[in-house]
């Protein structure tokens, strides 16, 4: 009953920190069919200039309160600023070329944000664990859990909503779904596609870093970080089917419970139980769980 | 089947007697950055390989590294030491398990064949972390080889290596470019061109993926126990997936044209890499990342476009028709 709990608590946990770390990749994917390894970056930078302005802040001695706005808004700077630099910058040059490029082409921006993120805060660990341990911790069945990792599943349950609300209810989702279903079609229509694929970007760059900035308080900072959840993150939207926000939130929460239950009942698995779960989905539904289906072009 | 040398393996097979008198001539560290990326190199060729029909595989890390373990465990339980019963069961090992994997991954295409390929790389990646017997993340060190019983020692041991290393590697890079020129390899090429019209012409798409996943398979796995016995240590970094990616980059890089491109590539990029991290540590993957981008914007074909422009590639009649329709599609 109590690994049980356990279980599920930390199923919930990891679900929460995997959706907010693959949801804008899988967002990406929907509208502009790139697979954007690059997002591993963001979650880095995001989980950077967090810890350091989280580090920044405890020194001066204020009340821990205001770190919880630092969190929000140093994943806003980062995902704009670095998101419309990429966009501007790179990949609107690359547009429609083919997909695997699309790969290779954010591949190698990855592989730059990964040295930007060392050259901007060197090589040494950051630790914010404030914002964590400041809202303490309460007992469920005898196990004690931060209220902290309650807050992310609340985050990620919000962040799920507000998108499958701007998706389907707004005047502005419904155009972005028409941009997704043919582009050409809709830029006839008088449909800025140019400025849906910058916002799309920024968007999930954003929600990227967001993921990154959110999980600095429970780990320590470290280079590679980026590296160790864009697999995990792939992982997520492809069981999901890629470019489904719901099928990402089914996708975490299978990889989540997945790794809780290796932690708990077998921890050497625990490393690839993901990879396991997802070659074990694709064998069976090789498109993913949620994909669009597509027909076969001649 | 073709009988004839055409020039890329006239100049193959020239580089074996060259590559063993440059190990006699050149500085020994020189000579160990052939050594290293002839194993490597290796991986890099078979990830072009798979390109040609369209496939990245961004794991191929995986056969890499069943090469160097096998070899590595073969000696450290079995206590086999000869080399060529190494290089057999790292190729069987790699051909065995391609050949099973094969069936799942055939079915996938572009980005859901990168992904799938990296998945199972992770796994395997895991595996080796997790178990204590092989020394964890820290993987473990191999003995030096024998040769059908004779055990060289000192400087001699290293020549012996050396060139047993140079033989096999370019013979796996021979038989690779037999490949690309072979009926089956074309069809191949015609996969990524347009899957759906191949299955219309008659021939299995399927069966054509499945066999140049094997073969690539079967040569990265020689590389791993090359690149293994000429460092003489293997740890599960081999099957992550950022290693993966430099092999995929050194394909970008050196382009598709050419067997030869990744090889060389792979000696070059191992070259600038000492410098670049013994300079600057931490922009080395910057560089990369940089250098990467701009082949892709500006140098589509890689590389290997530099030194033989396309107009010369066409030679055969078979080669012109598949361009044309390039030509026409674009």
């Amino acid at each position: 009953m109590l690994t049980a709990v356990a279980i599920s608590l930390d199923g919930l946990g990891f679900a929460a920190w995997l959706f907010l770390a693959s949801v804008g990749l899988t967002l990406i994917y929907g509208v502009m069919r790139i697979l954007n390894i690059a997002h591993g970056g963001f979650y880095a930078l995001g989980a950077y200039s967090a810890a350091w302005a989280i580090g920044l802040y405890t020194q001066t001695g204020q009340t821990i309160a205001l770190t919880y706005l630092i969190i929000p808004v140093a994943a806003l700077v980062v995902g704009v600023v670095a998101g419309l630099t990429i966009e501007r910058g790179v990949m609107r040059y690359m547009y429609g070329r083919d997909e695997v490029l699309m790969v290779l082409v954010t591949y190698a921006i990855f592989l730059i944000l990964e040295d930007v993120t060392k050259l901007i805060w060197g090589t040494d660990s950051y630790i914010a664990y404030q914002p964590a341990y400041w809202l303490g911790t309460i007992e469920i069945f005898g196990i004690p859990y931060t209220i902290y990792k309650f807050l992310t599943i609340g985050i990620a349950l919000a962040v799920g909503l507000v998108l499958w609300w701007g998706l389907t209810r707004t005047r502005t989702g419904k155009l972005l779904l028409v941009v997704i279903n043919d582009r050409e079609i809709s830029s006839a229509l008088g449909i800025n596609v140019t400025l849906f694929f910058t916002a799309t970007f920024v968007i999930g760059a954003t929600l990227g870093a967001l993921g990154g900035a959110l999980t600095a308080p429970e780990i320590s900072v470290v280079p590679g970080i980026g590296a160790e959840i864009i697999v995990m993150a792939f992982a997520v939207i492809v069981i999901g089917g890629m470019g489904s926000i719901g099928g990402a939130m089914i996708g975490a929460l299978i990889v989540g419970f997945a790794r809780a239950l290796s932690v708990h009942l077998y921890p050497p698995a625990e490393l690839f139980s993901i990879y396991i779960v997802m070659a074990l989905v694709l064998a069976i539904k090789p498109y993913g769980l949620f994909a669009l289906s597509e027909g076969r072009k001649i | 089947m073709m009988k004839s040398f055409d020039r890329t393996e006239i100049t193959l097979l020239l580089c074996i007697p060259v590559l063993i008198g440059l190990g006699f001539i050149l500085p020994q560290w020189i000579v160990n950055y052939i050594q290293v990326s002839l194993g490597t190199g290796l991986v890099a060729i078979s990830v072009m390989t798979q390109m040609r029909s369209g496939l990245v595989s961004f794991g191929q890390g995986l056969f890499f590294c069943i090469g160097g373990y096998t070899a590595g465990m073969a000696g450290k339980f079995l206590g086999v030491s000869d080399l060529f019963l190494l290089l057999f069961l790292g190729a069987l090992a790699g051909l065995a398990i391609s050949f099973l994997l094969g069936f799942l991954l055939r079915r996938y295409r572009e980005i859901f064949y990168a992904m799938l390929t990296l998945a199972v790389s992770m796994i395997l990646f895991g595996l080796l972390s997790s178990t204590e017997e092989l020394g964890s993340t820290d993987g473990f060190n191999l003995a030096s080889p024998t040769y059908l019983g004779w055990s060289p020692e000192g400087e001699m041991a290293r020549y012996a290596l050396y060139i047993a290393t140079c033989i096999p590697a370019l013979l796996c890079a021979l038989l690779l470019h037999r490949y690309l020129r072979s009926p089956m390899g074309f069809v191949g090429e015609a996969i990524r061109e347009n899957e759906l019209r191949v299955e219309y012409l008659g021939t299995s798409a399927h069966k054509s993926v499945h066999i140049t996943y094997v073969l690539a398979a079967t040569v990265s796995a020689i590389g791993g126990v090359l690149w293994a016995l000429a460092l003489g240590h293997v740890d599960p970094e081999m099957t992550n997936w950022t290693t993966s990616g430099q092999f995929v980059f050194i394909s970008i890089l050196s382009g598709t044209g050419n067997i030869i491109s990744p090889l060389f590539g792979t000696f070059i990029l191992e070259i600038i890499r000492v410098y670049a991290v013994e300079i600057s540590p931490n922009t080395w993957q910057l560089m990369i990342g940089s250098i990467m981008l701009l082949t892709i914007i500006f140098l589509p074909k890689g590389l290997w476009s530099l030194i033989q422009p396309s107009s010369s590639v066409v030679r055969t009649t078979l080669k012109k028709s598949t361009k044309d329709s390039k030509e026409t599609r674009s």
